[in-house]
C-alpha cells in the first residue's frame, strides 16, 4: 500500500541552487526613479566589488522556490506528530488578522497614542494567558520557547539575588529537553539532573535529598516529557518552596491541560507559554514562536520592559518604569504579529473551546498508543499518558535489527511525517508521538496501520526499512560527512553553478 | 474511541490529576465564537493603530518601513514550507534546508565574511549570541561603542547578567580605550544609531592589537553601497534583518542575522545547514554540525536556541534574490539620497540644527530640534506624519529621522512643511 508521496519525487530539473540559475543583466527589482538629487556615498566608505548575490528574473525565482517547497511537508500536506512540537493544523483565520495593515504596518516605536488596538491586544492576551496559567502577570516578549526560559530563570535569579544569595543550581529532570540545562547555564546556574522513577515520574525522596539553599530552583514540565502526569506535584512544589525554592513551569505540554488544571494552582511561580505550539501559530520551517512568561504576584517587579499598562479610563501604554526588572529579552516587544495569532486562536475557541483542544489532544494520543501498542509498546505502561505519548521500538530491534530510525524513514515511503525518535534521551528507541487534537479518527487509524505494516515489514523484509526512504527527492543523508567536510555557502563547493 | 482506550468519559483520561488541582469552574474567558466574529474584533483593534498613508512613517531605529516584493509572501507563504517545522528528517524537508543553505550563501556574499547561520531571533538578540562566541574563549570583558543602538545594550545588559558580564562603554575616541587582554570583544555599529558612518577598521585594529574580536553591527540595506564588514576586519557581523522581506509588525518578527570568519564557526549558535549526499551520491541538504546545539550537548550547547525565526530567513532569502546585486546597490542609492534630501529640507527650517554636523549618515539621521523631540512627533501624529524617534539618550531635543525607498520628494516636502508649522518658524 502506498498513500502518494508526500512531497515531489523528483529534484529540481536544474538541480542545483539560485547562483546557478544566475545570468549577467538578468533582474527581478523594480524602484521608482530617483526624485531627488543623487546623493554620493564618500569613496572610503563604498563598496568597491558588488556582493556576488544571483541574478535572477522574478520568473526564476517563483519556479526555484515552488519546486524547493515541492520537496518539503508541512501541516498542510498531513499528519505531523512530532512528539514534544505540538504540529497541529493552524487556522487560517490567524493569517488574515495578521496580516491587517493596521498590525503589519506598525511600527514599535510610535507614540502609544497611535497604537492602542495592538497595546489592547498585547493586554488582553496577557490576562488570558494568565488566566489560563493561574498567574498575576506576564512578560509577551520572549520570542521563542527557549528565551522564555531563559527569562524565567533571570527572574529567578533575580528574586534570590533580591534576597541576598543568588544561589547556583538549577534542577531539571533527566527527561527534560534540551533547552532547559542550556538555557540554565545561560542564566548563570548549574543544571543538576533528578531521576526519574521507573513509573516515568520525579523520583520525589530523590528531589527531597538534592533540595537546600544552594538549589535556586527547580525546571518541570506537567504533563512531563514522557506525556506523563506528575501526580506528586504539589508534594514536589512544596519541598522546593521549603527549601526556598522557585518552581519553573516549561509550558511546551500546556495543550493537555486547558480548563482542566493550571500550573499556578499546582505551586509553580514561573511560566512559559509556546504560543506557536499551544495557540497554533505555522511553525515556518522552525519558527518564529513566542515565548510569554507568566509569574506569580510575588516577583511581577522582576518582569521584563517595556510592559503593557492600563489606566482608569481605559488607555494604553508601554511602561519602562520598573526598578527591579531584569531588562529586556528582545530588540522591541517580541513577536507581535505570533501573538496576534495566539490571541485569534484563544478568542476563536473561548473558554469552552480551549478545553475541548486539550480533551482532544489526549484522546487522539490514548487512542493512537493502544492502537500501535502491540508493536511499540509505552516506554511507561503503568501510566495512563496525556497528550503524548513515548513509545519505543527496542522490542522490535531486538527481534529484527531494524531501529527506531529505520521505521520513521520507512513511514515516510507509506506517506508520513514520522514522530520523533530518540528523544527522549532516557529511553531506550524513543519514538515520541504528538498527534494533536486537530487529527481525525482515520488520520490516527492511517498512521497507526502505517506503524503496524512497517513493524510487519521488520520481520518479514527488513531490508524494505534499512534502504528507506526510496520516494523522497533525497533519500539518506551522510549527517557525518556534513559535518566533517563542511559546506556551508555556495562557495564553499565552486563546482556549483 | 473512549472504549478503545479503556475509558467511559473524557474525565477518566484526566483522572491522574489529583482532585485538589481540578479546576472546578469554566476558564473566565469568553466562549467561542465563529470566524466573522474573531475577524471583526481583530479587525477594530487593528483600526484602532495608525499606519500606511494616516500616519507616513519617517521612524527607523531598528524596524524600517522598506518596500517588500509581492513575490516574497506569495512564495515563503506556500503551505508546505510556511506550516513545516525544523527540517529533523531531511528527506521531507529539502525545500527549507536548500532556501536556508541559499540563505546563509547570500549573506556570506553581503557580508563578506566565511560563515552564516540560519538566523536569530533578531539583532538585539543576535549581538548577544555574537558576543557568546567572543567570551566562549575565556576572555570576559565587552566594550560597546557610544552609536551601538541602546536597546541593543540594553538586551546585551539583561543577558550578561545570566553570564557574568556587564557591557562597558569604548570610550568616546575613535580608537577604543582600555582595549586590554581581558577584552573578549569591541562592538562597534556602522551605519550606527544615530544613521552616521564610523570607522570601522580603527576599531578593528584597536580590537586586533589586543588580541580581542571586532563584531560589527551592520544594516543589511546598506550593503549595496557600503563596504562590507569583512573587509573592514569585523570578525562577527550582525543584524537586524527585517528590511528584508518583513514588514514593521509592530517590532517582530524579524530575524537576527550572524555572519562570521570560518574559525569561529565552531562556536557560532543556532541552526547551521550544510551540503552532504545521499546513499545514492545525489547532492543534498542537512542540519549539520548539531554537537554545538543544545538537543545534543544540553548545558554545555552553544546556545540555547531550538525554534528560531526560519520563516523570516525564507522572507528575507527571496528578497535579497528579488533585488540581486545591482536592485542592493540601486535601494541603497535610493536611501541615501532622500535621506540626504530630507536632511537638507528640515535641517533649513529655523532652529533646527544638525546633531553632528559634517558626518556622513546612510539612511538616517539625528537633528536637535528647539523643543522635546517627544512633544514635536506628537504634534505631528495629527499632520499625519510619524516624524521619527526621539533619542533621549543623546538629549530630548534629539531626533532620529529615517528615509526609505518608499518616501516620495512630495512626502519629504510635505514633512518639512508641517514640522515647520508645528515649530512655528
Amino acid at each position: 500500500m502506498r498513500r502518494g508521496a508526500p512531497v515531489r519525487g523528483q529534484g529540481p530539473p536544474e538541480d542545483g541552487t539560485l547562483r546557478a540559475l544566475s545570468r549577467p543583466g538578468r533582474s527581478a527589482w523594480s524602484f521608482p526613479e530617483l526624485d531627488v538629487e543623487a546623493a554620493e556615498i564618500p569613496d572610503r566608505y563604498r563598496r568597491a566589488r558588488p556582493p556576488g548575490l544571483p541574478e535572477v528574473a522574478e520568473r526564476d525565482l517563483v519556479r526555484h522556490v515552488t519546486r524547493l517547497s515541492q520537496m518539503n511537508y508541512g501541516v498542510d500536506t498531513g499528519i505531523y506528530p512530532l512528539g514534544s512540537c505540538s504540529m497541529k493544523y493552524n487556522p487560517k483565520l490567524a493569517e488574515t488578522a495578521a496580516a491587517f495593515p493596521g498590525f503589519a504596518d506598525l511600527h514599535p516605536l510610535q507614540p502609544d497614542p497611535t497604537s492602542q488596538g495592538a497595546l489592547e491586544l498585547l493586554w488582553r492576551l496577557e490576562r488570558a494567558l494568565c488566566e489560563i496559567t493561574g498567574m498575576a502577570r506576564a512578560t509577551l516578549q520572549p520570542p521563542a520557547g527557549a528565551s522564555g526560559e531563559l527569562t524565567g530563570l533571570l527572574i529567578m535569579r533575580a528574586h534570590h539575588t533580591a534576597n541576598g544569595n543568588p544561589r547556583r543550581t538549577v534542577l531539571i529532570p533527566d527527561s527534560a529537553h534540551g533547552t532547559n540545562p542550556a538555557s540554565t547555564r545561560l542564566g548563570g546556574y548549574r543544571a543538576v539532573p533528578v531521576p526519574s522513577t521507573l513509573r516515568g515520574l520525579v523520583d520525589v525522596d530523590a528531589l527531597a535529598t538534592m533540595m537546600n539553599d544552594d538549589v535556586a530552583g527547580l525546571m518541570l514540565t506537567n504533563p512531563n516529557t514522557l506525556g506523563l502526569f506528575e501526580e506528586d506535584i504539589e508534594h514536589i512544589t512544596d519541598l522546593v518552596h521549603r527549601a526556598g525554592g522557585l518552581v519553573y513551569y516549561d509550558g511546551a505540554n500546556l495543550n493537555a491541560i486547558m480548563g482542566r488544571t493550571r500550573p499556578g494552582d499546582m505551586g509553580f511561580d514561573i511560566v512559559h507559554i509556546n504560543t506557536h505550539k499551544t495557540f497554533a501559530t505555522p511553525h515556518g520551517g522552525g519558527g518564529p514562536g513566542a515565548g510569554p512568561v507568566g509569574v506569580v504576584e510575588r516577583l511581577v517587579p522582576f518582569l521584563p520592559v517595556p510592559r503593557v499598562e492600563r489606566d482608569e479610563r481605559g488607555t494604553y501604554r508601554l511602561s519602562h518604569d520598573a526598578p527591579a526588572s531584569i531588562g529586556r529579552m528582545h530588540g522591541f516587544h517580541g513577536n507581535f504579529a505570533v501573538l496576534v495569532r495566539a490571541y485569534a486562536y484563544v478568542f476563536f475557541h473561548g473558554a469552552d473551546g480551549l478545553k475541548q483542544v486539550s480533551e482532544l489532544a489526549v484522546l487522539n494520543a490514548n487512542y493512537l498508543a493502544s492502537a500501535i501498542a502491540e508493536d511499540f509498546p509505552l516506554a511507561h505502561p503503568d501510566a495512563r499518558p496525556m497528550h503524548e505519548f513515548v513509545s519505543t521500538a527496542a522490542p522490535l530491534e531486538r527481534e529484527t535489527g531494524v531501529r527506531a530510525m529505520d521505521v520513521a524513514k520507512r513511514l515516510i515511503d507509506l506517506g508520513y511525517h514520522p514522530s520523533t525518535v530518540y528523544f527522549p534521551l532516557v529511553v531506550d528507541e524513543a519514538m515520541m508521538v504528538e498527534p494533536t487534537e486537530t487529527e481525525s479518527k482515520e488520520a490516527l487509524d492511517g498512521f497507526a496501520a502505517a506503524l503496524r505494516q512497517a513493524a510487519a515489514e521488520a520481520r518479514s523484509e527488513p531490508q524494505l526499512l534499512h534502504d528507506a526512504p526510496t520516494t523522497t527527492p533525497v533519500r539518506r543523508l551522510d549527517e557525518a560527512r556534513a559535518a566533517r567536510h563542511l559546506r556551508l555557502s555556495w562557495r564553499d563547493d565552486p563546482s556549483d553553478g | 474511541m473512549l472504549a478503545a482506550v479503556d475509558a467511559t468519559s473524557v474525565d477518566d483520561l484526566f483522572a491522574q490529576i489529583p482532585a485538589s488541582l481540578r479546576l472546578d469552574r469554566p476558564l473566565d474567558l469568553p466562549r467561542g465564537v465563529s470566524e466573522q466574529e474573531i475577524l471583526a474584533d481583530l479587525g477594530s483593534l487593528a483600526r484602532r493603530n495608525a499606519t500606511g498613508e494616516d500616519l507616513l512613517c519617517f521612524a527607523g531605529a531598528g524596524a524600517y518601513d522598506h518596500f517588500v516584493p509581492s513575490v516574497v509572501w506569495a512564495l515563503v507563504g506556500r503551505s508546505e514550507l510556511y506550516t513545516s517545522y525544523t527540517p529533523y528528517q531531511p528527506e521531507l524537508s529539502q525545500g527549507v534546508l536548500q532556501i536556508l543553505f541559499e540563505y546563509q550563501s547570500m549573506v556570506c556574499e553581503l557580508t563578506g565574511l566565511d560563515v552564516s547561520n540560519a538566523s536569530l531571533y533578531d539583532g538585539a538578540t543576535a549581538l548577544v549570541e555574537a558576543v557568546n562566541m567572543a567570551r566562549a574563549a575565556g576572555r570576559s570583558r565587552v566594550l560597546v561603542a557610544g552609536g551601538v543602538d541602546p536597546r541593543f545594550v540594553q538586551t546585551l545588559r539583561t543577558y550578561g547578567r545570566g553570564s557574568g558580564y556587564e557591557p562597558e562603554p569604548s570610550g568616546e575616541d575613535v580608537v577604543p580605550s582600555g582595549v586590554d587582554p581581558d577584552v573578549a570583544a569591541v562592538v562597534i555599529q556602522h551605519p550606527n544609531a544615530f544613521g552616521l558612518l564610523e570607522d570601522v577598521t580603527a576599531y578593528a585594529d584597536a580590537a586586533h592589537a589586543a588580541g580581542a574580536l571586532l563584531i560589527q553591527v551592520f544594516d543589511p540595506t546598506s550593503l549595496g553601497v557600503l563596504a562590507p564588514p569583512g573587509e573592514l576586519g569585523a570578525d562577527i557581523a550582525v543584524a537586524e534583518g527585517q528590511p528584508f522581506g518583513n514588514r514593521m509588525n509592530f517590532g517582530g518578527p524579524y530575524l537576527g542575522m550572524l555572519a562570521a570568519r570560518s574559525e569561529h564557526v565552531r562556536k557560532m549558535p543556532g541552526r547551521i545547514v550544510g551540503g552532504t549526499v545521499d546513499v545514492d551520491g545525489r547532492p543534498g541538504y542537512v542540519l549539520t554540525l548539531q554537537a554545538r546545539e543544545q538537543h545534543i550537548r544540553r548545558e554545555k550547547a552553544t546556545s540555547n536556541i531550538c525554534t528560531n525565526q526560519t520563516l523570516m530567513a525564507l522572507a528575507a532569502t527571496v528578497h535579497m534574490g528579488w533585488l540581486g546585486p545591482r536592485g542592493l546597490a540601486e535601494l541603497g542609492r535610493l536611501c541615501a539620497s532622500k535621506a540626504a534630501y530630507a536632511f537638507g529640507r528640515l535641517t533649513s527650517i529655523t532652529g533646527v540644527e544638525p546633531a553632528f554636523p559634517g558626518r556622513p549618515f546612510f539612511k538616517e539621521f539625528t537633528i536637535d530640534l528647539p523643543r522635546p523631540a517627544t512633544d514635536v512627533v506628537d504634534a505631528m501624529v495629527p499632520r499625519g506624519f510619524l516624524a521619527g524617534v526621539p533619542a533621549p539618550w543623546a538629549g530630548e531635543r534629539a531626533l532620529i529621522v529615517a528615509v526609505t525607498e518608499r518616501r516620495t520628494r512630495t512626502q519629504i516636502d510635505a514633512l518639512a512643511a508641517a514640522m515647520a508649522e508645528v515649530l512655528g518658524a
